[in-house]
């Protein structure tokens, strides 16, 4: 443990910060028992909240933009090398094409993504790309994916991440201790995560697709937050299941309660599997109708996607020209 | 709005369904609707029309055609006509055309919804995703009613015209309900759309040209109150089946009395939403959304009542509210809206006329910051809390989106306030603990029960109501029943078997030495034995005149009693169906052990031959073994609707019956109808054969002796019709039988609109009670039953 507060703050890039930070409060372990989630209802609502709500025209395109905003413009493979992870900055710096921006009207909006997630070895090759952007660096930590390497391990890899400059850290929560109902244990990991990453702000990965049911998730998501997660996250995108409308519903629902009963805004982030414009919109409509605006913004709300981006500048070209988009006319990431 | 602010304000646009192609099938028809009469449209020959308005902006949408009677005459007739030929086509003939109906629905679903919206006010997503595609499957799943009728159908056949009546609060898809059952079973039918709602019906017509349906199988025919009651009253229609308000249905049934159409009524609801302390509160905001505000509430089964555990109270109320804040209200053809307008200027004038009415009364009254849209016919979701049970939003039907709450302490509680209300149509329960659902749902009075959801609906499950929200079932094996008939009943005699009657002129009393012991039969209350309350009892004669005995006049007070008295042995209801079938062996075995003591009883009174007499006896104890066997063996099913749950069919008791006997069978006619009532759970104000009584009273030594508990069977003789007329007037008394003559089953009809008991009555007609086929069987057990469907989702 040397790193120290001065290295980590030369290399932070700053958080947008629309809110106070969530500092975590003590476990209540009481109200982590009492949680119930009723799946089937839980489904029923998840499934009309795409039949509830669309936007058409330019409120489409202004809220898929506002996706783009929102995207954490992720790599997360083993034959990733500083190339595609150079080229993958560039794209987050310009999302979307600039001709496409200013027949939006747009020209001034200055859109980029909501950050670039890579794993360890390529944080310093993010942030050294991203230099002067204002896109910070997220970078996946703890033994990502399984999380199956020593408490201590993971501390050593938060620390050094934050070191080579990574501002957001997606950690992996112990999947065990939920399964076996382990709460204060998680507890005392997550918030040793988040003392480890100082200033960083740390999202927690919950990995519901292997939680096993609703309720866990919620009391996962819960104990989180108490322990001082800035931001929860449905999966990593390597489980079998991933971000799904239901898990999501859930868990923002606990953001909601959360925020109710402490005042500090917890933020989302729905990852794996989300490809589709019209997906992102459904997730759009979830947050804006379970949490309300303040929550549609890159501070408090991010996809974890790679190819949600391709369809949407397709989207916004249909939009503007009329014409079905090809993907090859638009520059890859 | 640019794009820009909307990047930073994150609103919503506008997103309209287009309503071009409605337009051009409106247009089509010159926005002048005829009748569908006999496979040919035509205008009515009154000439009238009235307009079809869309109630969310007040436009005119079509002019649509008033029939009049002659109309109706014609319609009619035409379905008369169809109706050998129709049945003729068989089963799988008829399955051919509902199948191709529901695809005709499938293909134009987007048409029949938008038509949906705009004459109804509804969202257009209820009427694309919920109203549509429910009719679309209602056809699907009576398709296969049709083609398997005859196997699981087979004692059941159609019965004719079927007048039926449907509401302007789902217009297609209570055409649906009515329409796919009433074809299934071979019947051919003259359908009313409601006035406020006639395109659908319309179109629907259309489809039925357009796929070849024979002329004369539907007949649709528009028009108003008017129309409806020519329908009602019309001599050469079979049945009539009404969805609509518990007035009109009052009326209905007073009108219908005696006259031996089948009736099945689906009405108004006060539906209480329940909610634990351990349920999800989260869903059950959702819950109560789908609950009230779907179809601005405009639902007969909308949970309108929100009844909370008083613990949660505040917290449920708070997260309620914000929820209300984000509903959004607008034009009905707009994708991205929650609630639409209010059908029409009547209707909104009740729900502000009730809800000022609510305030007066002391409720609290919450409505979102947000305006209603002012160009049509708007009404806020609307929550009113601190309301008391005496307060009138909490016990009359709103029927728009108006929530009332309050609260309980107890389970126990819960099931009281639940019940506090004349209707019975559905209910929804949340709590996330089974044992607690599944303990509750069983005690509530209500024909549908929800579990963790509300509002969800399908063909494959019955729905109607207990109570005042009507009888019969729409959907599902047990809404077939409506629309068919048992082959027997056409064997029923037009009069009772004859027996010799004493001769006045020769009565005497009996020759013996020694003066025998004076033995009268009193009335049997409550498992004890009870002198008539007027002080009177009558002679009882032989055929050849000797005095027998005399039995006590029974009057209303005895029949107070005796009601009071069931409703004490309620817990018979609770008893297994093996305790009940141990019960009834019981009843036979002490039965056969006196068997020559009833024979001789029978001989006596009837002057019928020794033979005779001991069948009679030995067909009871043959009819009380059948009843014993079937009484747990006469399941409910679990129906395969299309949700990850199950739903539970489950016959329930009505409650207490008042089970007016034939006169013709001393003992037998007795059994058969008291036996297959209590079978099944209910608690019976029996009123025995009123020429031949003794063979009851002295029945009830044997149910003394039989364990069946004090109460469970009530005897009161005396005049049967006027006991039968005060039993048909008596609100506590949930069904009734009447096997009597024409005009007491008329009296029993009218009587019984009151309460909406559940009837069944002979209309003069009898049936021979010696035959098993007329006799006994499952007819009776469902006649002594209502269907309750209990859907429990499942899944962790």
């Amino acid at each position: 443990m040397t790193v120290t507060k001065k290295t980590q703050s030369e290399n932070l890039i700053p958080f947008p910060e629309s809110h106070e930070r969530n500092p975590g409060i003590p476990l209540e372990l009481e109200k982590i028992h009492a949680i119930r989630i009723n799946r089937s209802a839980v489904e029923r609502r998840a499934g009309t909240l795409g039949t509830r709500r669309t936007v058409k025209k330019q409120w489409q395109a202004a809220w898929l933009l506002k996706a783009v905003s929102c995207i954490d413009l992720t790599t997360l493979a083993g034959d990733d090398t500083p190339g595609n992870v150079i080229r993958l900055c560039a794209k987050g710096k310009r999302p979307v094409r600039k001709d496409l921006l200013e027949n939006l009207g747009l020209a001034e909006l200055d859109l980029k993504v909501g950050a670039i997630c890579v794993y360890h070895n390529l944080v310093e090759t993010a942030v050294s790309h991203l230099k002067g952007s204002s896109i910070p660096v997220a970078a996946v930590s703890t033994g990502f994916p399984a999380g199956q390497i020593s408490f201590q391990q993971k501390l050593k890899e938060i620390e050094a991440s934050v070191m080579a400059g990574a501002s957001e850290i997606d950690i992996v929560i112990s999947r065990n201790l939920v399964l076996t109902g382990k709460w204060n244990q998680l507890y005392e990991e997550v918030a040793a995560f988040r003392k480890a990453c100082g200033h960083a702000h740390m999202k927690t990965i919950l990995a519901t697709g292997e939680l096993a049911t609703l309720t866990n998730v919620a009391r996962a998501s819960q104990v989180c937050m108490m322990a001082g997660a800035d931001f929860i996250k449905t999966s990593t995108g390597k489980e079998s299941v991933n971000a799904t409308l239901p898990v999501s519903l859930v868990m923002v629902r606990a953001i909601r309660q959360y925020y109710e009963k402490t005042g500090y805004r917890v933020g989302f982030k729905p990852a794996g599997g989300i490809r589709k414009a019209k997906q992102s919109l459904e997730w759009l409509f979830l947050i804006k109708e379970e949490l309300g605006e303040a929550w549609l913004d890159p501070s408090l709300f991010r996809f974890g996607a790679s190819g949600l981006l391709g369809d949407i500048e397709r989207q916004l070209e249909h939009f503007l020209t009329g014409r079905y988009s090809a993907s090859y006319r638009h520059p890859m990431g | 709005m640019n794009i820009q602010n909307i990047y930073e304000s994150m609103e919503y646009g506008p997103a309209l369904e287009s309503r071009e192609e409605a337009d051009q099938w409106l247009s089509s028809k010159k926005r002048k609707l005829s009748l569908y009469i006999g496979g040919k449209w035509q205008s009515s020959k009154s000439g009238r029309y009235f307009d079809s308005t869309n109630p969310a902006n007040k436009e005119f949408l079509a002019k649509i055609s008033e029939a009049d009677q002659k109309d109706v005459d014609k319609a009619v007739s035409a379905a008369r006509k169809a109706f050998p030929s129709w049945l003729k086509l068989g089963p799988h003939g008829r399955a051919r055309y509902l199948y191709a109906i529901a695809r005709q629905i499938q293909k134009h679903a987007r048409l029949l919804a938008v038509l949906e919206t705009l004459d109804n006010g509804k969202p257009i997503r209820e009427s694309r995703d919920i109203d549509i595609p429910l009719a679309a499957r209602h056809f699907y799943h009576h398709a296969g009613w049709a083609q398997v009728m005859e196997s699981e159908m087979k004692d059941y056949q159609a019965i004719g015209v079927m007048g039926q009546i449907i509401p302007w609060n789902f217009p297609l898809l209570m055409l649906a309900w009515k329409i796919a059952p009433a074809l299934a079973m071979g019947n051919t039918v003259v359908l009313k759309p409601a006035e406020f709602t006639s395109l659908t019906a319309l179109a629907f017509a259309e489809i039925c040209d357009n796929i070849g349906l024979p002329p004369g199988v539907v007949n649709i025919v528009t028009g108003a109150g008017k129309t409806g009651e020519m329908i009602v009253n019309h001599p050469e229609i079979d049945k009539i089946a009404f969805t609509g308000s518990t007035e009109v249905g009052r009326i209905l049934r007073k009108a219908t009395a005696g006259s031996g159409k089948k009736l099945s009524l689906e009405l108004g609801g006060k539906s209480p939403v329940v909610v634990f302390e351990d349920a999800d509160l989260d869903s059950v905001v959702e819950g109560i959304v789908d609950a009230i505000w779907f179809n601005q509430g405009q639902v007969c089964c909308a949970g309108s009542r929100l009844l909370i555990q008083e613990n949660i109270s505040e917290l449920l109320h708070t997260k309620l509210r914000a929820r209300m804040e984000k509903l959004r209200m607008g034009n009905p053809l707009d994708k991205c809206i929650d609630m639409g307008a209010i059908v029409a200027p009547v209707q909104l004038k009740t729900i502000r006329q009730l809800v000022k009415q609510g305030k007066e009364e002391g409720g609290v009254l919450w409505q979102p910051s947000w305006a209603c849209p002012k160009d049509g016919y708007f009404y806020p979701p609307t929550l009113i809390s601190n309301v008391s049970t005496s307060s009138s939003i909490a016990q009359v039907e709103i029927f728009g989106p108006v929530l009332v709450s309050m609260t309980f302490r107890t389970p126990a509680e819960a099931v009281s306030l639940a019940n506090n209300t004349r209707y019975g149509l559905a209910a929804s329960l949340w709590t996330e603990n089974i044992n607690l659902a599944l303990d509750i749902a069983p005690k509530i009075k209500a024909g549908t029960i929800w579990i963790n959801c509300s509002n969800v609906f399908d063909a494959a499950s019955g729905f109607g109501g207990y109570r005042e929200s009507g009888f019969g079932r729409e959907g599902g094996k047990e809404g077939l029943y409506e629309y068919v008939k048992p082959h027997w009943e056409s064997e029923y005699k037009d009069t009772p078997q004859v027996f010799k009657k004493a001769d006045s002129r020769k009565l005497k009393s009996p020759s013996v030495s020694l003066p025998a012991i004076d033995r009268t039969a009193k009335l049997y209350i409550g498992g004890k034995q009870a002198r008539p309350d007027g002080g009177y009892s009558h002679p009882l004669y032989t055929p050849q005149g000797q005095l027998i005995g005399e039995v006590g006049a029974g009057n209303r007070k005895d029949i107070r009693n005796a009601v009071e008295a069931a409703h004490g042995a309620a817990s018979w209801s609770k008893a297994t169906a093996h305790n009940r079938a141990q019960v009834l062996y019981y009843v036979a075995e002490n039965l056969a052990a006196r068997g020559e003591e009833f024979t001789r009883r029978i001989a006596q009174m009837t002057g019928r031959t020794r033979s005779s007499s001991e069948q009679e006896v030995e067909l009871s104890i043959s009819r009380i073994y059948t009843y014993a066997a079937l009484a747990d063996k006469y399941d409910g099913r679990v129906h395969h609707t299309p949700l990850r749950n199950v739903t539970l069919a489950m016959p329930e008791p009505l409650g207490v019956m008042g089970i007016v006997c034939p006169d013709e069978f001393p003992l037998l006619g007795f059994l058969s109808t008291v036996i297959p009532a209590i079978s099944m759970g209910n608690c019976v104000i029996a009123v025995p054969s009123e020429t031949f009584p003794l063979a009851a009273t002295d029945f009830y030594q044997i149910l003394d002796t039989s364990d069946v508990p004090g109460g469970v069977v009530n005897i009161v003789t005396g005049d049967r019709d006027s006991l039968a007329e005060v039993l048909a007037k008596h609100d506590d008394v949930d069904g009734i039988w009447y096997f009597g003559s024409s005009s007491g089953s008329q009296k029993i009809e009218y009587a019984s609109a009151e309460n909406m008991k559940r009837t069944w009555v002979n209309y003069g007609k009898h049936p021979d009670w010696s035959n098993p086929k007329h006799g006994e069987g499952e007819d009776y057990l469902r006649h002594a039953t209502q269907i309750k469907n209990i859907w429990v989702p499942y899944g962790e």
